[in-house]
């Protein structure tokens, strides 16, 4: 790993269309489909110009087809790691520098993400002008709104707060 | 019972409603005991939705206390006309009561407003979530009536929408009870309520039907809430299930002849007004319960005293 291949499953063809990085973050093992996603819950969206690459549906011998978001430049902080693991659980986080990777680390599932998601009940409170945070519990299976109770599931990625 | 704010029955443990119930029954027995017991407390009354009974048990709770009231009065006279957030009222409001009770439209604003004050907030109401005292006067009512252990209840109607149900259901969780529930298939109980009763009960004392019948007979108590036409997208749906879910003489036949009836009011057709005066009707009680339940709450929430207010921690 430390020779600047940031991720062994899949075969070189593959890793080859999503060029090595110099010093940022690689957030392998992303689920299939899932890469934009990871990109919105960060924030980035291209606009100050961050140099973002991004493979979708690469074979994968763990997630059959996964995706990897690698951002030059940038080190995610463990806040940001952990909101990730909504999305992407099984998400793996290598840190390079100098095109080596220096840390890597899973992702871990937080109690509560603030400011993150949006409730999706527009009977919420936090869905007005009133001047809240959106707060959600972290469930094993889902998140709630720690406002109005609502238990979302499915299609969290929905709800990220853009 | 140290909570600063009541929100949720959640937050209730068996002893805090027992605490809230038993102070509430020697307030019932001689209200003269704690006629000035609050003398000098101003309540803050923010009502952002129609109520009736709820306001006005609560001003007459705070003023048997010997304390007064503040109310805000209609939203349509409010500042909330000129875009002022419920944040900001509960924020300036709380510069003139020593305690405050909102009822609001949306899910979770008792939450959010709790969050910017430092007084006691009460929650009597929050769009289809939490209605926790409206929880201690049925329980009080269930009490008198039947007991709170080895009780079996319906709850029938609009179990989707209706957070007197919600609340209840949780509170119930802390005693012996078999709770069934009974609604057409489009307002059944929500998932997060199911969920959270299947956490703290661990789903044996939880059943969900479609029909009245065949339950009927085994139940201590039935707690009626009103089928709201409006929720229904379809008239001819309400119409189908509008019948199913209302009782009457007839319909009691089947039950014991100890079973408690019981509605949070206002009713509308759900129960025939020939039952209003059987031994089975508790719901007028039940409303007239709300004001001693409310003086005990506020009481204890106000009052430093720990003879009363440290009664039951757990």
């Amino acid at each position: 790993m430390s020779n600047g291949h940031d991720h062994h499953d899949g075969n070189d063809d593959h890793e080859l269309r999503v060029s090595k990085i110099r010093d940022g973050t690689v957030i392998d093992h992303v689920h299939g489909g899932q890469a934009l996603n990871v990109l919105a819950i960060l924030g980035i969206d291209g606009t100050n110009g961050e140099e973002v690459s991004v493979g979708m549906n690469v074979p994968s011998d763990r997630l059959a087809r996964k995706d990897i978001v690698k951002v030059e430049g940038r080190e995610l902080s463990q806040d940001e790691v952990d909101v990730l693991s909504l999305i992407a659980p099984d998400a793996t986080i290598n840190i390079v520098r100098g095109f080596d990777v220096v840390e890597k680390h899973r992702v871990e599932r937080p109690d509560v993400v603030e400011g993150v998601l949006s409730c999706p009940n527009a009977g919420c409170i936090t869905t007005g002008d009133e001047p809240v945070t959106s707060r959600f519990s972290v469930l094993e299976d889902g998140v709630r709104c720690s406002y109005c109770e609502t238990i979302v599931r499915d299609e969290i990625a929905s709800l990220i707060d853009t | 019972m140290r909570h600063d704010h009541l929100i949720t029955s959640k937050q209730l443990s068996r002893a805090d409603i027992e605490t809230v119930l038993d102070y509430a029954a020697e307030i019932d027995a001689d209200p003269s005991t704690v006629a000035d017991r609050q003398a000098g407390t101003l309540l803050g009354l923010l009502f952002f939705e129609p109520s009736t009974r709820t306001k006005m048990s609560f001003e007459t709770a705070m003023k048997r206390l010997g304390g007064d009231v503040v109310d805000m009065g209609s939203v349509e006279s409010s500042s909330v006309t000129k875009g002022e957030t419920l944040a900001d009222t509960v924020r300036v409001i709380e510069g003139y009561a020593d305690a405050l009770v909102v009822r609001h439209p949306k899910q979770g604003s008792a939450t959010m407003a709790s969050e910017f004050v430092d007084v006691p907030l009460v929650n009597a109401g929050d769009g289809a979530g939490h209605h926790p005292t409206q929880t201690l006067l049925d329980l009080y009512t269930i009490r008198e009536n039947a007991g709170l252990d080895d009780l079996t209840i319906g709850i029938m109607g609009d179990l989707k929408y209706g957070r007197t149900v919600h609340s209840l259901a949780y509170a119930l969780t802390n005693f012996d009870t078999r709770q069934h529930f009974i609604s057409p298939e489009s307002l059944q109980l929500p998932r997060e309520v199911v969920y959270d009763l299947h956490q703290q009960q661990d789903g044996t004392g939880i059943r969900e039907h479609d029909a009245l019948e065949g339950i009927l007979p085994s139940l201590d108590v039935l707690y009626v809430t009103r089928i709201q036409r409006e929720r229904f997208p379809d008239e001819n749906e309400y119409q189908q299930v509008a019948g199913e879910y209302q009782i009457d003489a007839e319909t009691l036949e089947a039950a014991s002849d100890d079973l408690t009836v019981m509605h949070p009011l206002p009713r509308v057709d759900e129960i025939a007004p020939e039952i209003d005066e059987s031994d089975h009707a508790a719901y007028f009680e039940q409303a007239h319960n709300g004001v001693p339940i409310r003086m005990a709450l506020l009481d204890l929430l106000l009052s430093d005293d720990a003879g009363i207010r440290g009664d039951g921690d757990e």
